[in-house]
């Protein structure tokens, strides 16, 4: 072990509730990954995690905030990010990361995600997306390619799913990005782009439900699995986001799709506060 | 205006301005809100007055993201309200269940007007009564205040942030549309800060804190986001810890202590009036603008000879079920005027128990009772 592992593990555990171990995932999950990439940018981003506060909704990605040794609010289903705009309008010197997963975020929360990204509040949503409702023991949902099978698709998946980069993209989202829990740097990175841009950023992490999309799908064994990520990601920054959309099969197009600067929510409060200052005057 | 921005004198206001003066004298310094009749002036005189007293005002998507926008803001120290009426009441209930769970401080004011459904949006309902003691999921208790007056939209709005933050659950203002919209005189008063209720506060440092352990008082500190707790919290059912908790052992004790520090602090939360009640043969027991009809038709009643009463509840929830045992024993009948088709009359008859006859004057919405109603349901009780 190289001294920079033994330094992270080291971290990672003071990030983590250890007494809360072993987590509840399934062997092969992607969240595990995910949230160890979010700890290690936690991390590497040298905020004052005093200030940091972590809101999660229902689901198996939403178990995350209950690992994590810092102030973390497990909410209800789709919730996260409306408690999570209260918690940062009242105390604006907190950093506010939703960490959630597909179905709470793109379904059920659906309306609160791209209110969110019309606001540009100062926040950072990871969304997990494995494709499937996983707690509930693999649903379909508005993540779930056309044509793949699920608990609830026998058949084939026949609901059109989202595309998330270009559904956040379009609700107006300062950074978007997408990587897969394969790119393990890459999607550290992400995060502290995301944990130090003002605005709202959003960063899709694919990552395996094995369990249940896997299964049912016939991906494999979970090697088999990550490796179709290896070989279907294509690496475009800056990519079309028309071309973003993910099939049952066919390229996961990855990489930086949106950083921009535009108001945040905050600055418009601010400037709001100074509008009616003056006409008091 | 004070320093601070704060609002004092005699106004001529209506209730649902009240409501958002009582908030803001109250320490209140977050609203997150959607439109909705009649409810809408609500927000509107907070998305005007926070900005003065530097508070934050939101308007969200929907009424579900306004009551966990509130239910954060409280997490990160503000008090906090919001307001609606039926259609977003119910769709607040979800994240009401949240708040009991995680023990949070706020105030939801629902300005019923007619259901079910969109009903009648410009008028007078009481039909959400029930919907504020058993509308979100499983077993809890709540506290509801009712309003009768715009005065009292000010005055029961600061005792509500107070209830909230002495036992960490969410308080309902259980107005009406003729309360909301009526304009009176409103006596905005100084609140003194010793008036003001905070949360409890912990007293240990973080790595002895644990979120939900209580000394006794029934009631656990809270600790803030961003003080460097380090806490979690979940609506799962969770043990001191905040941690989740899945038995049955687990469920027991937290779900008998939310529901008992309600229940057993039933003498410090619950209010009511009365009115000619010692030798009252016949007892109005009435809420809300209902009260003010009641009251004189009681006092109809009585020039008639007719040793009639009124019993006006300010706390629905808890309801004063000792109290209504006891005037059960003293009283021959009781009479329930309210707007919609029996809902507090349960409640009267089952304290009742037999003891005393119990009459319900419905009333289904889109207006309030004619007192010559009540006063015949008052004649019609002791026949």
């Amino acid at each position: 072990m190289t001294d920079t592992a033994r330094a992270v593990r080291r971290s990672a555990d003071e990030y983590l509730r250890v007494d809360r171990i072993p987590h509840i995932w399934c062997p092969g999950c992607g969240i595990g990954p995910a949230l160890g990439c979010f700890i290690r940018a936690i991390d590497r981003a040298g905020l004052d995690t005093d200030k940091v506060a972590v809101v999660s909704g229902i689901g198996c990605t939403g178990r995350a905030a209950g690992y994590i040794r810092l102030d973390s609010f497990h909410t209800t289903h789709g919730r996260a990010i409306p408690f999570a705009t209260g918690l940062k309008l009242a105390k604006p010197e907190l950093k506010v990361v939703v960490f959630s997963g597909d179905g709470d975020l793109a379904a059920i929360g659906g309306n609160h995600l791209i209110h969110a990204g019309r606001r540009n509040i100062d926040m950072t949503v990871i969304c997990v997306n494995n494709f499937n409702y996983g707690m509930t023991g693999g649903q379909m949902g508005p993540t779930t390619p056309l044509g793949a099978r699920t608990s609830t698709s026998p058949y084939g998946n026949f609901d059109p799913p989202f595309n998330l980069p270009q559904l956040v993209a379009a609700s107006g989202a300062a950074y978007v990005a997408r990587w897969t829990i394969l790119h393990v740097r890459q999607l550290e990175k992400a995060i502290v782009d995301g944990l130090t841009k003002d605005g709202f950023s959003f960063i899709e992490v694919i990552g395996p439900c094995q369990s249940s999309y896997g299964r049912m799908n016939k991906l494999g064994q979970p090697v088999d699995h990550l490796d179709s990520y290896r070989k279907r990601c294509v690496v475009k920054h800056e990519a079309d986001l028309r071309e973003t959309a993910i099939g049952l099969g066919g390229p996961i197009v990855v990489g930086k799709f949106v950083d921009t600067r535009r108001p945040t929510f905050g600055d418009r409060i601010d400037s709001m506060l100074h509008r009616a200052h003056d006409q008091k005057i | 205006m004070s320093q601070e921005g704060i609002i004092q004198g005699e106004f001529f206001m209506n209730g649902d301005e009240a409501c958002a003066e009582g908030a803001i004298s109250a320490g209140c310094r977050f609203f997150a809100g959607y439109p909705i009749t009649p409810a809408t002036e609500v927000a509107e005189r907070m998305s005007r007055r926070l900005p003065e007293v530097g508070g934050t005002y939101i308007q969200m998507e929907d009424e579900i993201a306004s009551m966990n926008a509130i239910l954060g803001a409280s997490w990160a120290g503000a008090k906090a309200m919001t307001s609606t009426s039926g259609p977003g009441f119910s769709l607040m209930m979800e994240n009401l269940g949240l708040g009991v769970m995680l023990e949070t401080p706020c105030v939801v004011v629902d300005v019923q007007r007619a259901g079910p459904s969109t009903g009648l949006p410009t008028s007078v309902g009481q039909g959400d009564i029930m919907q504020a003691r058993w509308g979100s999921h499983g077993t809890y208790e709540i506290i509801a205040l009712v309003p009768s007056s715009p005065q009292e939209m000010f005055d029961l709005t600061i005792t509500a942030f107070n209830l909230s933050e002495k036992y960490r659950v969410p308080v309902l203002i259980m107005s009406d549309e003729v309360v909301g919209h009526m304009s009176e005189k409103v006596v905005l008063r100084a609140v003194p800060p010793e008036e003001l209720v905070e949360r409890p506060r912990p007293s240990v440092p973080p790595e002895k804190y644990l979120p939900y352990q209580t000394d006794g008082s029934l009631v656990p500190p809270m600790a803030l986001a961003g003080e460097g707790y380090r806490f979690h919290v979940t609506g799962l059912t969770h043990d001191e810890r905040g941690y989740p908790a899945m038995n049955a052992a687990a469920q027991d004790r937290l779900v008998r202590r939310l529901v008992d520090k309600i229940r057993l602090n039933r003498s410090d939360i619950i209010r009511y009036e009365e009115a000619w009640i010692d030798d009252a043969e016949v007892v109005v027991c009435a809420y809300g603008i209902t009260s003010r009809v009641a009251r004189h038709a009681v006092h109809m009643a009585r020039s008639e000879g007719i040793r009639a009463g009124l019993l006006r509840l300010i706390t629905v929830w808890p309801f004063p079920e000792e109290h209504v045992r006891q005037l059960a024993r003293r009283t021959q009948a009781f009479v329930v005027p309210e707007i919609n088709y029996g809902q507090i009359v349960f409640e009267v008859e089952r304290c009742a128990c037999g003891q005393a006859r119990t009459a319900l004057l419905p009333h289904m919405g889109g207006g309030v009772h004619h007192p010559e109603a009540i006063l015949e349901a008052i004649r019609e009780a002791l026949r």
